[in-house]
């Protein structure tokens, strides 16, 4: 149990959440009440909880030191796909919300199979795969709907949003929440998340060791997909209308929380508990300036800030952590070797 | 004694060069065998070819005495075949238990087993056994490999191999990065891979090192064997000699 202590004690995410505590301990003291309340809260965990579906998603990428920019994109395209079929079947009852649902989930999936195929198959570097992605989904939802965005989405959405709460959680974070914990499962307790980790840690050395690192990368991506097609059905809820022009910062928004929250962008380590918390710092820092009448432009300055210390720290640690570098002289010798 | 596994007359060319030249090699159960040669002579080429890693143009292999067709790793593996290769292959970033069982991970039993969740306890027994059993110097389990010495990462990769091999050993280089120490443990824990009955198959640059826990030499050059000789009553000099074709034996 002490290892296990120490191990937590040296993650990034365990002093990321010290900084967040922090944020909130500071917005306490200057607004009090205010900022304390269940309805502060409450809305906070909204506003993140599209991010953090993407962000389950993103950090498998992250992990595999991939990365995909193209979620936002993929997000319109499946809100759109899901909001013609919707548009198309009628009615506002539940059974034409699962077509929709069905349709969002399918759209996702096949665009991050698309990414992973041609990153993992036709080794296209996942910069430029989903860069490409980020273009071709968001000019083809402007396509098909002439860049209007789609405004009907079935009561049974958006009431589920307005009026459902579970567990004393509103609907939206509570399907968040779950998305989060079985994520958080996957990738800590199960092979895949395991393979996961090796791809991120040493491509070669998890080929050499029989992983079919190829089909892991695509159903990563695949999964970041699904990801952004659930979060395509949860924006529709929220805002009863698609947002063809409201994602463009999606995907560095949520990259930039799963950085904060430790994952490391070379990939090989990271957690669904940090991304989760590297969402609600900005949010946090958000609703609290809001609170203490602080603009709200300063909160992009506060968390760009955040993030470039937050890599710095956790390099600097990294860096102690492996004293005598072990990663370069690894590196070094592929390089001879395949030299 | 009949040989484990025969090589004869192994052939690939790329391009123009030919990396393998009518290349036998031969290796006994139980027997420490060690592959010298200049650079480029062909050593690291030889491997990939027994060990399913790179097909050759012509030429035979036979395992217990039967021709077989080896065309990849897994099947290697399946013959009781591993490679310690000289990156060692590990991820830096999961701890000794974790890579040694990556790719090879104990299922729970049941339905969690079917949804991908691992058996952790038994794979960290069973590696903590397999460490003893060599006489391990590594001892924190749960930290990343990254972060520890040569040596110990060295026999990480080592004990990793012989858990899944029960008939060959091929260690790349094991101490072309190691210091004094380092180096003399690794060649310990081939004495005692050897003791155990699995044979060892040691690419080194190393003359001293391969004298002392050789059983037999067998010299490459040019892409080809131009000498067999037993450790015993032979000499650096003679083994350079035959490296660099100042002393023809073939």
């Amino acid at each position: 149990m002490t290892g296990f202590l120490r191990r937590i004690g040296g993650m990034q995410s365990v002093w990321i959440l010290g900084v967040l505590l922090v944020i909130v301990a500071a917005f306490s003291v200057a607004a009090g009440r205010k900022f304390l309340s269940t309805s502060n809260f409450s809305l906070i965990s909204q506003n993140i909880a599209v991010w953090a579906v993407l962000g389950v998603g993103m950090t498998f990428v992250i992990i595999t030191s991939g990365i995909d920019l193209s979620i936002g994109s993929v997000l319109v395209f499946s809100s759109v796909v899901a909001a013609k079929i919707m548009d198309a079947v009628g009615g506002d009852g539940w059974s034409t919300a699962f077509l929709g649902i069905l349709g969002a989930l399918v759209s996702g999936i096949a665009w991050g199979t698309l990414n992973g195929f041609l990153i993992a198959k036709a080794k296209i570097p996942p910069l430029i795969v989903t860069l490409g992605a980020l273009s071709v989904a968001l000019g083809l939802a402007q396509v098909l709907t002439g860049g209007i965005d789609i405004r009907s989405v079935p009561e049974a959405l958006t009431d589920f949003n307005t009026y459902i709460k579970i567990a004393g959680i509103p609907a939206l974070p509570f399907v968040a929440l779950i998305v989060v914990i079985i994520g958080g499962i996957v990738l800590h307790r199960t092979r895949f998340g395991r393979y996961t980790f090796a791809v991120g840690s040493n491509e070669l050395g998890a080929r050499r060791v029989g992983i079919n690192v190829d089909r892991h990368l695509i159903y990563v991506y695949a999964l970041t997909g699904a990801c952004a097609g659930l979060g395509a059905v949860l924006a529709l809820a929220q805002f009863g209308t698609t947002t063809i022009a409201g994602q463009s910062l999606t995907n560095l928004n949520v990259i930039a929380a799963v950085v904060i929250g430790g994952t490391s962008i070379f990939g090989g380590e990271g957690s669904i508990f940090g991304t989760v918390v590297g969402l609600f710092i900005p949010a946090v820092l958000q609703a609290g300036f809001v609170i203490i009448g602080v603009e709200a432009f300063w909160q992009g300055v506060a968390v760009g800030s955040v993030l470039v210390a937050a890599v710095y720290v956790d390099q600097s640690r990294r860096a102690a952590a492996q004293r005598g570098g072990s990663r370069p002289s690894i590196l070094s010798l592929i390089k001879s070797r395949s030299a | 004694m009949a040989y484990l596994l025969e090589a004869r007359g192994l052939s690939r060319s790329f391009g123009h060069v030919r990396a393998l030249d009518n290349a036998s090699f031969d290796i006994e159960p139980g027997e420490v065998v060690a592959l010298i040669g200049d650079n480029g002579a062909g050593k690291s080429t030889m491997v990939k070819a027994m060990t399913g890693n790179l097909a050759v143009d012509s030429g035979e292999i036979l395992f217990g005495g039967e021709q077989v067709t080896i065309a990849t790793p897994h099947q290697a593996s399946a013959m009781g075949m591993e490679v310690v290769y000289q990156d060692l292959a590990l991820a830096p970033h999961l701890n000794p238990v974790q890579n040694m069982f990556l790719g090879r991970e104990i299922p729970r039993r049941g339905l969690l087993g079917f949804l991908g969740f691992m058996d952790e306890k038994r794979m960290r027994a069973s590696a903590e056994a397999g460490f003893a059993e060599l006489g391990g110097t590594v001892t924190a389990f749960g930290a990343p490999v990254g972060s520890m010495s040569g040596g110990q990462r060295q026999q990480i990769a080592i004990v990793r191999a012989i858990t899944w091999a029960d008939k060959i050993v091929f260690l790349d280089e094991p101490t072309a990065a190691l210091g004094v120490v380092q180096t003399k443990n690794v060649l310990d824990t081939i004495k005692r891979v050897r003791d155990k009955g699995i044979a060892v198959v040691l690419i080194s640059h190393s003359m001293p090192h391969v004298l002392e826990v050789a059983d037999r030499i067998q010299v490459m050059r040019l892409g080809t064997r131009v000498a067999t000789m037993p450790a015993r009553g032979t000499t650096v000099e003679q083994l350079v000699g035959a490296m660099t074709g100042a002393l023809d034996l073939a």
